[in-house]
């Protein structure tokens, strides 16, 4: 392995590792507020009992997302400090006020795990409110900066090179709604329907149990609406990059040749020297429907672009089918869940429902690191796009394979010791009939 | 007195924040080191005031390590790029170091209390904050000694990648960050112990550990007087330099007041001055090696992004201090005043 594919892959890895726990601290302290809500106006004391079970569960996350976090913020320097010496200035204030929202998620945190019995209840309602957002607020800077690696804005260029800079432009670069919109939902519909598939589970063999009911009410009113909604975000990142990025949709579609009326293909495997895609279902004008909203319209393919400038095409092909079939489920799932709530179904009752919500329970965080993957690795060979290549902003440090390796090893392990300490929780979750839980 | 551009007040932005790291979860890293060394029958309730103590606050106080990256990328980057190259090993073994602590912590806290799981992870927990101190000591060295220089390269891997921070002078400053974090850390204790049975054992610890850092302090200077192996530079910066003699007397005044404090029981006043005694060091390390931020090459202003960086992060963070500050003095509150103390415990 060479130090620029070790270096790609450790980068890979640890952001792969930092998004789970960074997803679920985005949206776990919103659950909790709205358990502690309803506990404050129904006085059902079990909703206090699931928001301080949930608030277990996430002070051993975040503590994880905190520390993967740290190590990212060095990684930029470690692994890309041509990257970051030139891009550090322009790109660095979404970074500074991610700061800040760490700074007020951190402290929040500490004060809604520790405080119960020491501030008034609607102060500790307070702060859990200033987790979330706060958490929601990292989240968008972080991604903020990396819309402008895709898209770089605020630059102004003299052959080839930079000659000025403005900050400001750059952090309101054209990725940055689109992107922090997409990951913002997702990270709602994939945790709530990961904790609604972990309840669904508990109830499919303990019907009977009030606390997972309340639980699965709780995570599908955050899941279900963040997941009906994903595909209609998704569909404003897909005309999105068929505009500003068109290699990434090309390699992602495998679309080889510039047409008009571009067909869809749905699944299939793409061989870029024969420029073929073998397998595939393909669905005549389809695609310049998605990306233009208009069947005639001319999409770009990769023969625009110099061979040696095409993004690895299989693995981005292979991604992006892998998120939007995922993203069809769990959009499917919420349709059929909001339609049954609509018609006031007990939901506990249809065991079919309770299995299809344990089976989409991964389906989310799966989906997430294929998005991930179709926006990085479709972005390759440019780390920052049309601009700088990641064959450039490497650092000189030999030995990398070294680095990529200690810190896997170290990330399988620490989540082998977050699933084992995480399942002894949930294994020790209380039972409660409903007669209990009105009493 | 050197005039007050952006990239000055940025560069005082980032002491200030080191600085607020030091105090805070410096003491943190210095709580693992007694809980390793906890001893005696009262052991096990030593461990459990650090956690009570640490609980709350560390995730907050760790951030200001987050804050200084990210100012020194976005406001100084070609030297954020050097220290990453150049240091890239021990960086690399302390974020290992962060992480296990971290969780380790995090997992002791909240996992099984039967004792056997208990003691497994507050083993990697006290271990991670014995060495993350000593790597975090090395790299200051590393910069203080002057031998990062820019060119590098040249010389071959061990040249490059390890002579700078591998050296007598590093390695003396780390062992003397680690002292340092260990008396704070005690220091604070007393505080958190007064009126139980565990004062007197932290009361002991803490002036121990404050001669420590007499002993380390001077080990340290002598070998920066050494030309070679030392750090030239730094130490004339720390001998020669008009502020630096204020500076030297200052932290001897409140080293020693520290000190006597304990002797003296007054745990309140003992903590302000070792408060003081490590804002100074680190202050009067800034000033010695003014105006550079990484010498023998980069200065400040050298490395200083352009003032359409820096005056918008200025506002960020004029307006981010008005949402920090009020929101920590609440944190501190709640779970640092005396009234509330004993009652926290995660639920
Ligand atoms: C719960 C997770 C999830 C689900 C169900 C979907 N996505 Fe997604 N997608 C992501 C999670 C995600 C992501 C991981 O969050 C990405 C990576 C970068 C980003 O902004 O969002 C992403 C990126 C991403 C991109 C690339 C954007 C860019 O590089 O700028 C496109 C075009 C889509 N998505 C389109 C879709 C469509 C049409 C979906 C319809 C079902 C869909 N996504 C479902
Ligand atoms: C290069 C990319 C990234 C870097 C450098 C980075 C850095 C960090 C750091 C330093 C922390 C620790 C803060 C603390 O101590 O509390 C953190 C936590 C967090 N990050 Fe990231 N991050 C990156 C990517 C992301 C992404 C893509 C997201 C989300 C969309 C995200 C969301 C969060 C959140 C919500 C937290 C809070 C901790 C938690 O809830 O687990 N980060 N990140
Ligand atoms: C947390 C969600 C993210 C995931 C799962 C993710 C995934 C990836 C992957 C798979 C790569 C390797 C691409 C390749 O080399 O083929 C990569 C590279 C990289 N990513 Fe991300 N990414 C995420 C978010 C971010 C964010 C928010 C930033 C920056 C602000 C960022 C910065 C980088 C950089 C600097 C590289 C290395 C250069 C490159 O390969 O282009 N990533 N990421």
């Amino acid at each position: 392995m060479d130090d620029l594919l070790a270096a790609r892959s450790q980068m890979a890895m640890s952001l792969a590792f930092h998004i789970i726990f960074a997803m679920i601290g985005i949206a776990m302290p919103a659950m909790m507020v709205i358990a502690e809500r309803r506990w404050m106006t129904s006085g059902e004391a079990i909703y206090l009992e699931l928001a301080k079970r949930w608030a277990k569960g996430t002070a051993i996350l975040f503590a994880v997302g905190a520390v993967s976090g740290t190590v990212l913020s060095f990684e930029l320097g470690l692994l890309w400090p041509r990257f970051m010496e030139f891009a550090g200035p322009i790109i660095g204030m979404p970074f500074s006020l991610e700061g800040f929202a760490f700074f007020t998620e951190a402290i929040f945190l500490g004060i809604y795990l520790y405080g119960w019995k020491r501030i008034t209840p609607r102060a500790h309602l307070l702060a859990g409110v200033m987790v979330a957002v706060s958490g929601t607020l990292s989240g968008i800077f972080v991604v903020i900066a990396n819309g402008w690696m895709n898209t770089p804005a605020g630059l102004v260029m003299t052959n080839g090179q930079v000659v000025s800079f403005d900050p400001i432009r750059a952090m309101a670069n054209p990725a940055a709604f689109s992107e922090s919109l997409h990951m913002t939902l997702a990270a709602y519909a994939a945790t709530g329907l990961a904790v609604a598939g972990v309840h669904a589970f508990l109830l499919l063999r303990q019907p009977d149990n009030a606390f997972h009911r309340r639980a699965l009410s709780v995570s599908l009113l955050l899941g279900v609406p963040a997941a009906v909604l994903m595909p209609l975000s998704g569909d404003i990142n897909a005309r999105f990059i068929a505009e500003y990025q068109p290699a990434k949709l090309a390699a992602a579609e495998s679309l080889f040749e510039t047409q008009r009326g571009a067909p869809l293909v749905i699944g299939g495997w793409p061989d870029p020297d024969e420029r073929t895609i073998a397998f595939g279902l393909e669905i005549p004008r389809l695609l310049s429907i998605l990306a233009y909203h208009d069947p005639d319209a001319e999409v770009i393919g990769l023969d625009r672009f110099p061979r040696e400038e095409w993004p690895p095409v299989a693995i981005v092909h292979l991604a992006f089918q892998t998120m939007i079939g995922l993203g069809s489920y769990l959009a499917l799932l919420g349709l059929v869940t909001c339609y049954l709530m609509i018609r006031k179904k007990d939901l506990i009752k249809r065991r079919w429902l309770l299995k299809a919500l344990v089976v989409g329970a991964p389906m989310g965080f799966i989906a997430t690191e294929a998005g991930w993957v179709v926006t990085e690795v479709g972005r390759q060979p440019w780390i920052i796009r049309d601009v700088m290549r990641t064959a450039d902003a490497v650092t000189p440090m030999p030995g990398l394979v070294a680095t990529f390796i200690a810190f896997t090893l170290l990330y399988i392990l620490l989540s082998i010791a977050v699933v084992w300490v995480l399942s002894r929780q949930i294994l020790r979750s209380p039972k409660i009939t409903e007669e209990a839980a009105h009493a | 007195m050197p005039e007050f551009t952006p990239a000055l007040l940025v560069a005082g932005v980032m002491m200030v924040s080191l600085n607020a790291y030091a105090l805070l979860a410096g003491a943190d890293f210095g709580g693992g080191v007694w809980d390793l060394l906890a001893t005696g029958p009262r052991r096990e309730r030593q461990r459990h005031l650090i956690a009570q103590a640490m609980g709350p606050v560390w995730e907050a106080n760790h951030v200001w390590l987050i804050l200084v990256v990210v100012l020194l990328f976005t406001c100084f980057s070609p030297a954020f790029s050097l220290l990453a190259i150049r240091l890239h090993i021990p960086l690399s073994l302390m974020l290992i170091g962060i992480v296990l602590r971290g969780s380790a912590f995090i997992f002791r806290s909240y996992d099984s209390q039967a004792d056997q799981v208990q003691r497994r992870w507050g083993r990697v927990f006290a271990v991670a904050s014995l060495i993350t101190p000593v790597l975090l000591g090395m790299m200051v060295g590393a910069v203080a000694s002057g031998k990062l220089t820019s060119g590098g390269g040249a010389g071959g891997f061990v040249a490059t990648f390890v002579s700078p921070w591998l050296t007598p002078f590093s390695f003396a400053i780390g062992i003397f960050a680690l002292v340092l974090f260990a008396f704070l850390a005690a220091v604070y204790l007393t505080v958190e112990a007064r009126g139980t049975d565990l004062e007197e054992d932290y009361r002991r610890r803490a002036i121990l550990s404050g001669i420590g850092v007499f002993a380390a302090a001077g080990a340290a200077l002598l070998i920066a007087g050494h030309d070679t192996s030392g750090a030239p530079l730094m130490w004339r910066g720390l001998v020669h330099s008009k502020w630096a003699l204020v500076f030297q007397l200052a932290t001897g005044a409140a080293a020693l007041m520290a000190l006597f404090a304990l002797a003296g029981r007054r745990y309140y006043l003992a903590r302000m001055a070792a408060g003081a005694q490590v804002s100074l060091i680190l202050w009067g390390w800034a000033v010695a090696q003014f105006p550079y931020i990484v010498p023998p090459d980069l200065t400040m202003e050298s490395v200083a992004a352009p003032d359409v960086t820096l005056k918008p992060v200025l506002l960020a963070l004029a307006v981010g201090a008005a949402i920090l500050f009020p929101s920590l003095y609440y944190l501190f509150r709640v779970f640092k005043s005396s009234e509330t103390r004993s009652l926290s415990r995660p639920q």
